[in-house]
């Protein structure tokens, strides 16, 4: 039998995995607040999917996320083209309206909605070892661990099958269009993994704290790496720890687990954008050093401001 | 409409707070927003007004309590210190803006919910209230929270106004503004610390998500209305304001209807409105200015093909038949009736019965006609002498340009080119020489004479 804390533990490992393999590529795409305004603006969605089943059932809601998860994205997009404004500000409009109406529909149907925002922001990680899939009798062991297994599933299968497409799309969708790969496909293709990860997961971690891992791991391996597949790797692998210590952290101050984890996030990004060999602060700083030392000359000029 | 009435009396001294709160909150958002927008750092707004959650708990835990003015000392701190941060990871790495604002607002932010979490489970009895930095909770704002709020909002505008052109510069070229020795740095920390200032201000009312969006939409609404920063402040902050009287009027009829959401969502419906209605940029016009444009292209283009069946017999008494032109110009039967009785009524054509019945340029046709032939050919002549484009590749971009060289470009053309009598498929440049010019033909005339001499 697996304790609880187990079932917590695996459900932020699982997250925090699915997270850190899209996320690497909405970082290198330069997309990554896509992911905020994503899980803000699915709020309606959950909504009107919590109205029509008149349930908390999550398929229903994950269709309803994944439906307006989309529709961020296709709007965005619409209104940047179409009303010719910046891609952020397009964003920025987009998410926060449709964050808006997710509230005000949440006010007007209070009565019927068992839902608040305080849980789409947070979520609670704690209660996943309760919310049990009873199929035929048998207790299969928490819900949420299984539609995450599912989502990693997904998400391992789409970047393997798709990595070389991926891999050029993130660096320079011009040369993957030029080369032409299916521009339009990749694009909704990681959008839509991206939106499905950020639902599935922030149930469990909060809409805000699926950003911190989205983005923050990838990010870190970034200042190690040069090398698209150890980027990967290391962002998954940072995006683990991260789990983990916030687990423990959260276990020894008594606080929010998603908080703590991306706490844990922040403390690692720090640490490596400080010692990171050749990208970091120090690993830069002695480069400096060394070039100063190689060439007396430089020296004496002054450095350039 | 009596709780319209009701309302606007103002009689509740609770709806004057309300309302002057969200008035205040939208008119200085609205009009820094634009600058945000300008510069293209819409969301970092998000980034700070999540940033700010943590430095409210641990003033909240340092002073045991809440106390208004060091709740905002350690907003503002929080707020400036993420900013801070964020400039200095895109600038000592190599990660891109997007990912360092959104590093900075989910670390913070889960900070502030880690410390939310330890000051509810430590149990302070006065920590209900915290919540509403979250979420917003305008309609608590008492007097007080008001005037700590309209003197915030005060201080910015009048800063703005003091600053307008420094900001103004920085916003469009930053480097210009620094080579002739604006302090840019300075500026910019200025903006931030406005920034920060706002957004403090503004959490109490709209809360953290949606803060931004007041940021952003009603400065992307003005954006529509006009090309001067100056109005666009003011439209902004009048967006801004309008979306505060709507918001706090819609959760006064309705109590239930929170205030911030409102706010948004009525800031959105008048971007959408500006998005489609604004002259000359919303969608609407545009739409009528491409039609209109197209006819206008049309139009010329049959005129072109008069022009051109007249070059080839060299008769200019022959009516030629709409069946002809339409199969010349590949249009539709109705469009080809529009473009004609334009060109009719403008008396650039004429219409003869008989067999086969058709159309003749008029003088003032024709030479409208060759205006345009001679447009494009100079064109040609000069891609291929300029820019020494192979002349089979000139056609196609001197067919769109003939439409939108006006009579000033066609003046400089036929000086560098000093009028030449071929184009470079040695067709014949028609000139108005031989006829009477009044208005159009004259700049082109003199031109010429220059043209030739030099």
């Amino acid at each position: 039998m697996i304790t609880s804390t187990a079932w917590v533990i695996i459900t932020a490992i699982l997250v925090a995995t699915s997270c850190a393999l899209v996320g690497t590529f909405l970082v290198m795409r330069k997309m990554s607040l896509m992911g905020d305004a994503i899980a803000h603006a699915v709020l309606p969605g959950i909504v009107i999917a919590f109205l029509l089943t008149a349930s908390r059932n999550t398929f229903p809601m994950l269709i309803g996320a994944g439906l307006f998860g989309l529709l961020t994205v296709w709007l965005t997009e619409a209104l940047s083209k179409k009303g010719r404004i910046f891609h952020d500000a397009s964003m920025g409009i987009v998410f926060t309206t449709l964050f808006a109406i997710g509230v005000i529909m949440i006010s007007l149907f209070a009565a019927n909605v068992d839902i608040d925002q305080e849980c789409v922001l947070y979520g609670e990680i704690a209660y996943v070892p309760w919310d049990l899939w009873i199929w035929r009798d048998t207790n299969m062991g928490p819900r949420p661990v299984w539609i995450l297994s599912l989502v990693l599933v997904i998400n391992i299968t789409f970047i393997t099958l798709m990595y070389k497409e991926l891999k050029t799309y993130s660096f320079s969708p011009q040369l993957a269009a030029t080369l032409g790969l299916p521009v339009g496909l990749i694009h909704y293709g990681l959008m839509g993994t991206v939106s499905f990860t950020t639902i599935a997961s922030f149930e469990s971690v909060g809409a805000i704290l699926v950003v911190a891992l989205l983005i923050v791991p990838p990010a870190t391996a970034y200042l190690l790496t040069d090398r698209f597949h150890r980027l990967l790797l290391l962002a998954v692998l940072f995006g683990i720890t991260s789990a983990v210590g916030g687990y423990y952290l959260a276990l020894w101050i008594n606080s929010s687990i998603a908080g703590a984890i991306a706490v844990v996030n922040g403390l690692q990004f720090a640490l490596v954008f400080t010692l990171a060999p050749r990208y970091g602060l120090l690993g830069k700083y002695l480069a400096g050093r060394r070039i100063q030392k190689a060439d007396p000359v430089l020296v004496s000029y002054p450095t350039p401001k | 409409m009596d709780l319209l009435f009701e309302f606007f009396s103002l009689q509740d001294p609770n709806i004057r707070y309300v309302l002057a709160g969200t008035i205040l909150l939208g008119v200085s958002a609205g009009a820094l927003g634009c600058f945000a927008i300008l510069r293209r750092r819409a969301l970092v707004g998000d980034a700070v007004a999540h940033a700010i959650l943590p430095g409210v708990c641990l003033a909240f835990i340092i002073a045991g309590g809440k106390d208004p003015l060091m709740l905002i000392l350690g907003a503002f701190v929080f707020g400036l210190l993420s900013m801070v941060t964020m400039d200095f990871i895109t600038r000592n790495s190599r990660i891109a803006p997007d990912a360092s604002i959104g590093m900075v607002l989910s670390v913070f932010f889960g900070l502030g919910v880690v410390l939310l979490t330890f000051i509810q489970t430590t149990g302070y009895v006065d920590q209900s209230g915290l919540d509403d930095f979250l979420f917003g909770q305008a309609a608590a704002m008492i007097g007080h929270d008001v005037l700590v709020f309209g003197g915030l909002s005060l201080l910015i505008l009048i800063i703005i106004i003091i600053v307008f052109k420094e900001l103004k510069l920085i916003s469009f070229d930053p480097s210009y503004a620094r080579s002739i020795g604006y302090p840019v740095k300075r500026m910019e920390f200025l903006l931030a610390l406005l920034m920060v200032l706002t957004i403090t201000a503004g959490i109490q009312a709209v809360g953290v998500v949606l803060m931004a969006s007041m940021l952003i939409i009603p400065a992307a609404a003005a954006r529509y209305w006009t090309d001067s920063l100056r109005v666009m402040l003011l439209i902004a902050a009048g967006v801004g304001a309008m979306s505060g009287v709507t918001g706090s009027f819609i959760s006064y009829t309705a109590p239930a209807m929170p205030t911030g959401p409102w706010m948004v969502v009525s800031a959105a419906l008048i971007f959408a409105l500006s998005f489609l209605l604004a002259p000359g940029k919303g969608e609407i016009a545009r739409h009528f200015q491409k039609v209109r444009l197209s006819h206008k292209v049309a139009c010329e283009n049959v005129l072109k093909t008069l022009y051109a069946m007249e070059e080839e017999d060299g008769r200019t008494d022959r009516v030629r038949p709409g069946n002809e032109l339409r199969k010349r110009r590949h249009l539709a039967r109705r469009k080809l009736k529009k473009v004609l009785s334009t060109l009719l009524r403008k008396k650039l054509i004429t219409w003869f019965g008989g067999t086969p019945d058709g159309y003749l340029l008029t003088p003032a046709g024709r030479k409208e006609a060759k205006r345009l032939v001679r447009v494009h050919r100079l064109w040609e002549q000069y891609l291929s002498q300029h820019l020494q484009i192979a002349e089979d590749h000139v056609h196609d971009d001197a067919e769109s340009m003939e439409h939108l060289i006006t009579s000033e470009i066609e003046a400089e053309l036929r000086k560098s080119l000093g009028s030449p009598p071929l184009d470079p498929h040695k067709s014949t440049i028609p000139y108005d020489s031989d006829e009477e010019n009044t208005d159009n033909g004259t700049t082109g005339l003199k031109s010429r004479r220059k043209g030739g001499t030099s």
